[in-house]
């Protein structure tokens, strides 16, 4: 009895084990110079596409929904960033932390409002139709932002559609996007920022409206016949995961000193999601596994130049297949001792 | 919520004598459940027609008939998963028209499914503690944050959610999967699912489907066992005869989405109507 | 007015491209129930097939047409046994991300063996117009031939798939594959054959876009293949008149948007018309409803 509650714990925050262990690992290998070059300048974009990967299993595996726009958010929370951090540092001169934080926030809370806006009439539809209209968004997002200048005058800001012809100095300018911006990210900010999207993640799903969330994903007919309140949890989910993909996109627009609109296509969606379905649907450990693990293989695989993606391709088939290879599977149920068990998301529905 | 509900004044209390086949200990009582006059089209086709039924404070009510008869559709009428095209449906004295699915069970009526719909990923406490959701609420953020609302609402949660599945003996299998609940669990756990959202009328759809007779047996204890704890009414769908002629004080018949007979278990057996559409003759019946 | 009227004829020319592409997508929705990412990039290797054959090998125009049709039937028979056939029992997400890889897979690959540098194809339709309206409307030889094309297409999978034997089976199959299988369909045969339609109209939809739009690149299908989706999803996905139907709505939309609206908005403006229609249709515009029975 004690070791199963010992192991549930375990398991309870085994995510926040393996970031602070990561965390730590990786800190004292800068501390030690072990760290090379190449590998550091990867840990914020890592941190950043955690809370990413993590954000979006709350929509696509919690809430059981397909997003294909989680980049427009992402970029929305980017380039909000950029602006505001340029703003307090501008204007008021505030230190690094304070700009960084406000541009963290402020992402947040304008992806949390566009996901307001999206989400209204997002979730009046069901399955791939909803998954397309999400694309859709993604793809309007990018394209108005191609379209839009903003500069900084004095202690204004100023905002243009389609004219570059603003007064002050230019911190967006449409396809080129924003150029010059300062790089205050920073590794422990990644990391805090990871923990936090865990607790908010973790604590809702573990929580009344979480249940909500997962009881709808499942059965919406008898969720509602519960007296579940369907189009308002739907909505939290697709809202707090767009917030939280906003406050990551914030971190990810003050690591580069020239990020454009482009950066934030169709493909960066596809690619988080790819995060969240190799780690599993629903899984948020599996999610930061394979986000790290799916981000820096790439990188490291320059070494095979103009076969890297090539080789990711194939890596990436070979995994689905074997994944969802009968043999394997009951082969790694026996492993497990549990027999063979049906596939984890297959309903069964009873006829 | 309540607002936007029309509270109409002229509920009648179950009257004496009633040619309705409410028992005599809710008579002078509100009724929980009066339908007059309900109706469904689908496209050309009639579905139910003048539905008319009144259940008592504590009755136990069924709903029998031939496959396709519409005795699901009437359950998808009460629960307002279709709008009626005509009629009313009131509950406990309110008039539940343009209401939703969820208005409707916060008025106190509660279902199982036919085809059981269980949340299948989710542990067997955790689909009561969704029954539970609106019993026992507390905010997202008190929830993200841990603030003591979470904790008082997840012990209650528990305390309450144990308590609902020890009428089935189910605190044991609380922690399994729902979707891994063999067939009869799983009925039993809808009914506690249902219970769990505080119902005045327990509606079940089917409930002994796919249980062998002793399941059966102690399934029409539990029902009566469950009226007499919660003061609830209940209507069930059931095509076992001696479930529905064992516990049901008043029998309604419907037949082509009409109603052919109603009363109690003696009076619709020897009804020949319904002996002609539903029951079969006594030859090939040894009842 | 005849430059509406031009803005509007070109519009269905692109729309018809996307229709075409839609087919493609549409079909294989309906049949094998998943959204097949890689079907964009399937355009790009037809007409990469098709400007080798015209340059490299200096065969006519016809011939071209025909070797990437092949090639691109192979391709999709090929891709489907290897990488989606094993994972029908999968969850359709699986699946997504397989058709992802796929689409990664084939862009790389071109870009190994073509090179990443835009490659400029000449059209293999003779160049030349159609003059009306005293010479002020003038209608190029590849809008006419590209519209022509996709109505003969549309017509002939309407015919096939409701009269033939085949084209019967594959309705069984997209109601109910296990129902079809117990009646002895073939179930795998009827798939393959699926992809190898769809596979082929890609090879048409990619020589006839790069006829119109002379640019070829790796890349060159990813934009289209998004569109096409969004035109059959638009039409009512898994239905062949509505593909047809969204694909050229949704290209007139672009046309006339970037003419009359926004340049740099118009791919903005498709989509939101796309979401308007949803918000009313939520099914599409000729897709049915399913209700779910409680």
């Amino acid at each position: 009895m004690k070791k199963t509650t010992v192991s549930k714990y375990l398991r309870r925050f085994l995510p926040y084990l393996i970031v602070i262990a990561a965390f730590i690992v990786c800190q004292s290998m800068i501390k030690t110079g072990a760290m090379p070059r190449t590998t550091k300048a990867l840990l914020i974009p890592v941190c950043v596409y955690i809370v990413m990967a993590v954000s979006l299993n709350l929509t696509v595996g919690i809430s059981g929904e397909l997003s294909l726009g989680h980049a427009g958010f992402m970029s929305v929370g980017a380039f909000t960033g950029i602006v505001i951090a340029a703003y307090f540092r501008e204007a008021f001169g505030a230190p690094e932390a304070v700009q960084l934080l406000m541009a963290i926030i402020s992402g947040g809370v304008l992806a949390g409002i566009m996901g307001v806006l999206i989400g209204v009439p997002v979730l009046r539809l069901q399955g791939d139709y909803l998954a397309i209209v999400t694309l859709a968004f993604g793809e309007i997002i990018r394209n108005i932002l191609n379209c839009v200048y903003i500069s900084i005058d004095g202690k204004a800001l100023r905002f243009s559609f389609n004219r570059p012809d603003l007064p002050g100095k230019l911190l967006f300018r449409g396809p080129s996007g924003a150029t010059g911006v300062s790089r205050i990210a920073t590794f422990t900010a990644g990391f805090l920022l990871v923990l936090f999207t865990l607790f908010v993640v973790l604590n809702l799903i573990r929580s009344r409206s979480g249940r909500a969330i997962m009881a709808i994903r499942d059965n919406k007919i008898a969720a509602e016949a519960c007296g579940l309140d369907v189009t308002k949890y739907r909505m939290m989910a697709f809202v707090t995961s767009a917030a939280l993909a906003g406050m990551g996109g914030a971190l990810f627009g003050q690591n580069y000193s020239t990020l454009a609109p482009s950066n934030f296509s169709f493909n960066a969606s596809i690619l988080i999601l790819v995060y969240v379905v190799l780690g599993g649907i629903g899984n948020i450990t599996g999610s930061i596994i394979a986000a790290t693990v799916l981000y820096v293989l790439p990188e490291e695989l320059r070494a095979f130049s103009d076969y890297r993606m090539l080789v990711y391709a194939v890596v990436l088939i070979a995994v689905m297949l074997l994944t969802n290879n009968v043999a394997i599977k009951n082969f790694l149920a026996s492993l497990r001792g549990k027999g063979s068990e049906k596939s984890e998301r297959k309903d069964g529905e009873a006829v | 919520m309540s607002e936007k509900v029309k509270r109409k004044s002229n509920t009648k209390m179950v009257p004496f004598p009633s040619r309705s086949i409410v028992p005599e200990r809710d008579v002078g009582k509100r009724p929980v459940l009066e339908c007059s006059h309900l109706g469904i089209d689908f496209g050309g086709l009639r579905a139910v027609d003048d539905f008319n039924l009144t259940i008592g404070e504590t009755e136990i009510a069924g709903l029998i008939g031939p496959n396709g008869a519409g005795k699901t559709t009437v359950f998808n009428l009460l629960t307002k998963v279709y709008q009626p095209t005509s009629g009313t449906v009131m509950v406990n004295g309110i008039d539940t028209a343009g209401m939703n699915t969820v208005q409707a069970n916060k008025l106190g009526l509660a279902r199982t499914f036919q085809n059981i719909r269980l949340f299948n990923q989710m542990s067997v406490e955790d689909n009561v503690r969704i029954g539970l959701h609106n019993q026992i609420p507390y905010s997202m953020f008190s929830g993200i944050l841990r603030l003591p609302p979470y904790w008082s609402g997840e012990r209650r949660q528990h305390e309450k959610a144990m308590e609902l599945l020890s009428i089935f003996h189910m605190e044991n299998l609380a922690e399994e999967k729902a979707g891994s609940l063999p067939y009869g669990a799983q009925r039993r756990l809808e009914i506690v699912r249902a219970l769990a959202t505080n119902p005045r009328l327990l509606l079940l759809d089917e409930p002994a489907a796919g249980m062998n007779p002793k399941e059966t047996e102690e399934l029409m204890d539990n029902i009566i066992r469950i009226r007499d704890q919660f003061k609830i009414a209940v209507l069930l769908i059931e095509h076992d005869m001696n479930l529905v002629m064992g516990i049901c004080e008043g029998i309604c018949v419907l037949n082509f989405g009409k109603i052919i007979a109603k009363g109690t278990a003696d009076e619709i057996q020897q009804n020949p109507e319904v002996i002609e559409a539903y029951l079969g003759r006594q030859k090939e019946d040894e009842k | 007015m005849t430059m509406f009227l031009s803005n509007l004829i070109s519009g269905i020319s692109l729309g018809s491209v996307y229709a075409i592409i839609a087919l493609g997508y549409t079909m294989v929705y309906g049949i094998a129930k998943m959204l097949n990412f890689a079907h964009g990039d399937i355009i790009m290797v037809g007409a990469y097939i098709c400007f080798c054959c015209l340059y490299s090998l200096g065969f006519s125009p016809f011939v071209g047409i025909l070797a990437s049709m092949a090639v691109c039937t192979l391709l999709g028979i090929l891709i489907e046994r290897l990488a989606y056939k094993p994972l029908r029992q999968a969850t359709s997400l699986s699946v997504l991300i397989t058709a992802i890889g796929m689409s990664y897979f084939l862009q790389n690959l071109a870009q190994i063996i073509w090179g990443a540098n835009p490659k400029s194809f000449q059209t293999v339709i003779p160049a030349g117009n159609v003059s009306l309206m005293g010479g002020e409307l003038k209608i190029s030889y590849v809008s006419l031939v590209t519209i022509a094309a996709s109505v003969v297409v549309m017509l002939a999978l309407s015919l096939f798939v409701g009269r033939s034997k085949m084209g019967r089976a594959m309705r069984c199959v997209s109601e109910d594959k296990g129902a079809a299988q117990l009646m002895g369909v073939n179930v795998d045969l009827t798939i393959s054959v699926t992809f190898a339609i769809g596979s082929a109209l890609a090879a048409i939809a990619g020589v006839l876009m790069c006829s119109a739009y002379p640019t070829l690149k790796p890349t060159t299908g990813a934009m289209p293949g998004i569109k096409a989706f969004t035109a059959a999803v638009f039409g009512g996905i898994g239905s062949i008149p509505g593909a047809m139907l969204g694909g050229i709505l949704l290209g007139v939309i672009e046309i006339l948007g970037r003419a009359y609206v926004s340049s740099e908005l118009g791919d903005a403006f498709v989509f939101a018309v796309l979401i308007l229609v949803l918000l009313v249709k939520p099914t599409g515009l000729l897709g049915k409803k399913i209700q779910e029975k409680v």
